[in-house]
């Protein structure tokens, strides 16, 4: 693809912290190549911003290479902006062209407090996995591969689920803001997994739990959140883990 | 976690929405089922008897009893989850892509539930009040000639109006619902999600169609006979 440079008009969320309102700022930034990522454009602008002795804007990124899940933009009215399976990261500027205008506002949910401008609190997401998205195992060595032999549809659709970052796009997507896709990943790769099986009855009803209090909407089941999770996370969790719930529910363990 | 706080959860108060919904789902099968007799040739005389064995079971009274109860209980806990929902998102977009994942059905179970139960209070007030009534509280009642009640209710062109509006909010509502409670139950699997979708496409135009079919028919017969 053909290199080109454009200028950008950006209005971008600005708020001083969780108390303050916040309110949308405009910025034009120049010269911005199409071989950019997203993130890089950002950069260029709080560089601009430092030079002209501004404050720069917050925005949370870390590996960008899409994997640590945590950066969290809403471009455009769709998180992570208008590529599929892709994190802000890894979305390039050649999506856009000269004298466009992109709207960048942070996710939007009562559970995910704005520390300041586009930075949000997603500690909600961590006291659910605490909550139950671990494992017993004993201390030691690696036990050897084949002690335990599991099947491959199982060991893939364990994978799958596994490949959510916890990023929270779902959550930012869904019309309720409901957690359920992530959960449904986190309890989804560790049901489908032998080693997954003793917490198996609490986990869900736990986490579960958890999530209603941190105060994340229900599932409607109108698929928003799959469509916007940068990692491909699938419904079907969502079924399984209401599977998980039920089984809990029916299995009449005093856990959980 | 005992038996309140698992229903008392979002995904417990969802079971609750989606058993109930099934069970009224049954109502609706066994409902047209019989009413579906209006349109034996006989004057009414298979549906008469359907309906007074219907309307002179206690079984049939007892079952109702519940059937009220999944009502009452589909719409408490759908109402709850509705409010609970629409609170998490204090602060809006200012952009939004659209809904190109879902249709508008799907997030309007609210309002076409609502529309069901309006029209249901009316059907309620045409055919079961008057006859449950009579049946409770006089002593010299005898089952209504419900074919006869039909053929003079849906005379009323404006009645049949309403009766197809509410089969159309009913097969939106069933759009949406079967496929949705089957998702709820955890059954909605990679190998069954397909089948679930169409058998519940299927169910959710047949049924309403032959509901829809009914006030119709009458209609057409009662303004045969007076001519």
């Amino acid at each position: 693809m053909e290199h080109y440079n454009m200028n950008l008009t950006l209005k971008v969320w600005k708020q001083k912290n969780c108390k303050e309102k916040g309110k949308f700022e405009t910025f034009q930034v120049s010269n911005i190549s199409s071989e950019m990522s997203f993130l890089e454009m950002f950069d260029i602008l709080n560089e601009q911003l430092v030079a002209e002795g501004k404050e720069p804007i917050a925005f949370d990124h870390d590996c960008r290479e899409g994997i640590c899940g945590m950066c969290s933009m809403y471009i455009n009215g769709r998180p992570h902006g208008p590529w599929h399976q892709t994190t802000t990261c890894q979305l390039h500027m050649r999506e856009y062209k000269d004298g466009d205008t992109i709207v960048v506002e942070p996710w939007r949910a009562n559970s995910f407090p704005v520390i300041k401008d586009l930075v949000v609190d997603r500690t909600a997401f961590d006291r659910i996995i605490a909550a139950g998205g671990y494992i017993s195992v004993n201390t030691g060595n690696a036990q050897d591969a084949n002690c335990l032999p599991i099947d491959k549809q199982k060991a893939d659709e364990s994978f799958a689920a596994a490949s959510c970052i916890g990023c929270g796009a779902c959550v930012a997507a869904c019309p309720n803001a409901s957690a359920m896709l992530f959960v449904s990943a986190k309890v989804s790769h560790l049901a489908l997994l032998p080693q997954g099986d003793p917490e198996r009855k609490m986990r869900a009803s736990n986490m579960v739990k958890q999530m209603d209090i941190e105060g994340f909407g229900s599932c409607t089941n109108i698929g928003a959140c799959e469509a916007e999770c940068p990692k491909g996370i699938s419904l079907e969790n969502i079924a399984r883990l209401n599977r998980e719930y039920i089984g809990a529910m029916f299995s009449g363990s005093k856990e959980g | 976690m005992n038996w309140k706080d698992y229903f008392s959860t979002s995904i417990g108060k969802k079971i609750l929405v989606g058993a109930t919904g099934l069970f009224l789902i049954i109502f609706l099968v066994v409902h047209c089922y019989v009413n579906a007799m209006v349109f034996w040739p006989d004057n009414g005389k298979h549906f008469t008897d359907a309906a007074a064995f219907m309307g002179g079971n206690a079984a049939i009274r007892i079952v109702e009893i519940g059937l009220f109860a999944a009502f009452f209980i589909h719409i408490i806990q759908s109402l709850m989850l509705a409010s609970q929902n629409a609170k998490r998102r204090s602060e809006g977009y200012a952009v939004k892509a659209g809904n190109k994942t879902s249709k508008w059905y799907s997030r309007s179970m609210g309002l076409l539930g609502t529309l069901i139960l309006l029209f249901l209070i009316l059907h309620l007030y045409h055919f079961w009040g008057p006859n449950r009534y009579g049946q409770f509280f006089d002593p010299t009642w005898k089952e209504d000639n419900l074919y006869n009640n039909m053929l003079f209710t849906f005379k009323e062109l404006w009645v049949v109006i309403v009766y197809l509006l509410g089969c159309v909010s009913l097969c939106w509502h069933l759009m949406h619902g079967v496929a949705s409670s089957m998702q709820t139950f955890g059954l909605a699997t990679h190998r069954y999600k397909g089948m679930i979708k169409s058998v519940g496409m299927i169910f959710a135009i047949l049924i309403p169609l032959m509901f829809a079919s009914m006030p119709v028919y009458m209609h057409c017969l009662s303004t045969c006979m007076a001519h």
